[in-house]
């Protein structure tokens, strides 16, 4: 599981994190929404130590991320990440892009990593686009190749990081779709996100991110029926 | 006007040599290129570190190799590092000097390169847990080569170019040491270097030519 | 604790040497913009195709080592009977070559003025060197400075090959001075920070120039 403890934040003097705590156990999936600003993506950048923290604690299965001994490549094995922007690797085709990681991290063969590509990629749906390169790709069909890519890793917990707002509207969905899928396998997922139709029929446990805490957290059906916190409300009636 | 006759079969029968020549001239070329670009990454990795150490050396060497002439890069090499024991040939001088060059105009390219890819590239490649040198290597650094091709290729050419002031430090078997010892025995001297620009204009033209080739081969996304 | 035989007479030698290195440069620069000015122009205006002959003679100019293009040169005018000095020949040789480049320099300055700015331009009634040279020039001077000062600098540094020619600039001077007072290293680093004093200088003023101009775009 992971563990969110009062963790505070700040770029220079502005702060964006202030005293978030948040608690995903395995098997969860915990949807992330509020204001852009308030600090949801610097926050899965700090659990997989991409950036420091400065105070609080954030725990992976009892590993502390910000502890000097902590070795944040192994880590990083267990925790995959999606971006906003594709980050697609361009100099390498999709199949390529998705083998990288296992071979040369985890030392796979190339045709063991392949095979765990290809399937990652068929679930994905780019069975087609194997040795495309990544500039002939739509925006949705380079975010689908970064989930796979991510998953390649077989990490025990997936961060998306409002995977589908960099996308045409009409792409948005293939994208939701392969997240849905991987909530059904029962991966543990956090998800920052715009899209409050995914939030209400996909997570565990939906929570609102307010001033750099997190203002309210409950299941979905509590979360948008009967909001307790005054901003949630404001917020979700901001939305409507 | 003309007092003097053209003794163009000289020329064309010494061609053999010349083409001998020619290849040394590559030789020295395309060594200075694998060394001057392996040290320029070095170099443009150095400078933007942290370590103000290894980034007061690094600017040492890319701005004497960018404000200082070519020609006396290649004397220190030659007479300058005798002060210090050291006693190169003409041809470890000559590559010591256009390397020494190549390094320190391309490391300048390789930055502005580097600077040209967004870091969200190297942020991925650490999100997929590879290490510092892991994620350098196999990400940023093919793009970085990708962006810098079209630079690599001008600097291959001007290696090429620069190798004719061998002749300045005694070396006598690239294109323009043996044309200049055909000259010294026969003093055709127009007829032997007109040969000689001919052969440097081929193979500049063959380089860029090949260039544009393997780019089109190798960069095809 | 640091002794050297070299004397204030002999720093006077070197800057001597040094000042011919600047008059060299100076005469081929000047001749090299004025002719490469003219080369762009025609090459950005009149296309590819018409331009191919000019484009091979500055494409030679470029392909063929400048130490080769001084000693063809030479040999050239002495066979020619022209009698010329190695100073005029090194000048001449030094021109043709800078003007190969700047010509590049200059197709690409004009080249970056957009179509849009000259056709408005032309509406406005001006005729073809009218807006050459109240619209088209000016703008491509702009992105072309940084460049030119760069080729500028170049040739300061190539002129260290006239050396070649027995023309006693800086680089030759300092060899003179090596082997009557022996001390290679000394001398050879007095003289690189000499070069280094006159280029530095005004590639870190065309580095700002490039910035600062490239901010305002």
């Amino acid at each position: 599981m992971i563990e969110v403890q009062d963790v505070h934040k700040s770029f220079g003097s502005l702060a964006v994190l202030k005293g978030v705590s948040l608690t995903v156990r395995k098997g969860e999936v915990v949807s992330v929404i509020g204001s852009s600003g308030s600090g949801k993506s610097t926050l899965l950048t700090c659990i997989n130590g991409l950036e420091p923290i400065n105070s609080g604690h954030i725990l992976v299965d009892g590993t502390e991320v910000h502890a000097p001994a902590t070795n944040l490549n192994l880590l990083r094995r267990r925790i995959g990440i999606v971006f906003q922007q594709f980050n697609a690797f361009p100099h390498l085709t999709v199949l390529e892009n998705v083998t990288l990681a296992p071979r040369k991290v985890l030392g796979m063969s190339k045709s063991a990593a392949e095979e765990i590509a290809v399937k990652q990629l068929s679930h994905v749906g780019l069975s087609d686009k194997l040795s495309v390169y990544p500039s002939r790709l739509s925006g949705g069909q380079q975010q689908r190749m970064a989930i796979a890519r991510a998953l390649a890793m077989s990490p025990d917990y997936m961060l998306f990081d409002e995977v589908t707002s960099a996308l045409d509207p009409q792409l948005v969905g293939e994208v939701l779709d392969a997240l849905k899928l991987l909530a059904d396998d029962g991966m543990t997922m956090i998800c920052v996100t715009h899209e409050m139709a995914f939030a209400r029929d996909v997570s565990d446990r939906v929570a609102f991110f307010h001033k750099g805490v997190v203002a309210e957290i409950a299941p979905p059906a509590a979360f948008f029926g009967a909001p307790q916190h005054p901003e949630t409300k404001q917020f979700l009636s901001n939305i409507r | 006007m003309f007092n003097y006759t053209f003794h163009w079969y000289q020329a064309f029968r010494a061609l053999p040599q010349m083409l001998h020549g020619a290849l040394v001239t590559l030789e020295v070329a395309m060594l200075s290129m694998v060394l001057g670009v392996a040290f320029a990454v070095l170099l443009a990795v150095a400078r933007m570190s942290g370590n103000r150490v290894a980034r007061g050396l690094a600017t040492t060497w890319v701005e004497v190799a960018r404000n200082t002439p070519a020609l006396f890069q290649i004397y220190m090499a030659h007479f300058g590092l005798g002060a210090f024991g050291i006693h190169l040939s003409p041809f470890t001088a000559l590559l010591a000097g256009i390397t020494f060059n190549n390094a320190g105009y391309l490391s300048e390219t390789f930055r502005g390169a580097l600077n040209a890819i967004p870091p969200t590239q190297a942020r991925a490649a650490r999100s997929l847990g590879m290490g510092p040198v892991r994620a350098f290597w196999s990400v940023v650094m093919p793009q970085m080569f990708r962006i810098s091709f079209p630079p690599m290729t001008n600097q291959m050419v001007w290696a090429i170019l620069m190798t004719s002031l061998g002749i300045t430090v005694g070396l006598a078997t690239d294109l323009a040491g043996v044309t200049q010892g055909l000259n010294v025995k026969t003093f055709r001297t127009f007829e032997f270097f007109a040969m000689a620009a001919v052969l440097y204009y081929l193979i500049a033209k063959t380089v860029m030519l090949s260039a544009r080739l393997l780019a089109w081969r190798l960069f095809r996304y | 604790m640091f002794h050297t035989a070299l004397s204030l007479s002999d720093l006077l030698f070197l800057l001597k040497g040094a000042s011919v290195t600047v008059a060299v440069t100076v005469v081929a620069v000047l001749f090299g913009t004025a002719l490469g000015l003219a080369f762009g122009i025609i090459k950005a205006q009149f296309g590819w195709l018409a331009t191919v002959p000019l484009t091979f003679v500055l494409d030679v100019l470029r392909s063929v080592p400048l130490l080769i293009q001084l000693i063809l040169a030479n040999a050239f005018q002495s066979i020619a009977g022209l009698g010329l000095s190695p100073f005029l020949v090194a000048c001449v040789v030094l021109s043709l070559y800078t003007s190969a480049y700047c010509a590049e320099i200059v197709r690409g300055g004009i080249e970056a003025v957009p179509a849009v700015t000259r056709r408005a331009a032309r509406s406005l009634g001006m005729t073809w060197r009218q807006d050459m040279t109240n619209v088209t020039l000016p703008m491509a001077l702009r992105v072309a400075l940084p460049g030119w000062i760069g080729l500028a600098l170049g040739v300061m540094k190539d002129s260290a090959l006239v050396l070649w020619l027995g023309i006693i600039e800086l680089l030759r001077s300092s060899q003179i001075l090596v082997t009557r007072l022996q001390e290679p290293l000394f001398i050879l680093l007095v003289v690189g920070a000499i070069y280094f004093l006159m280029s530095y200088p005004i590639a870190r003023l065309g580095g700002r120039l490039e910035r600062r101009w490239r901010e305002n775009d």
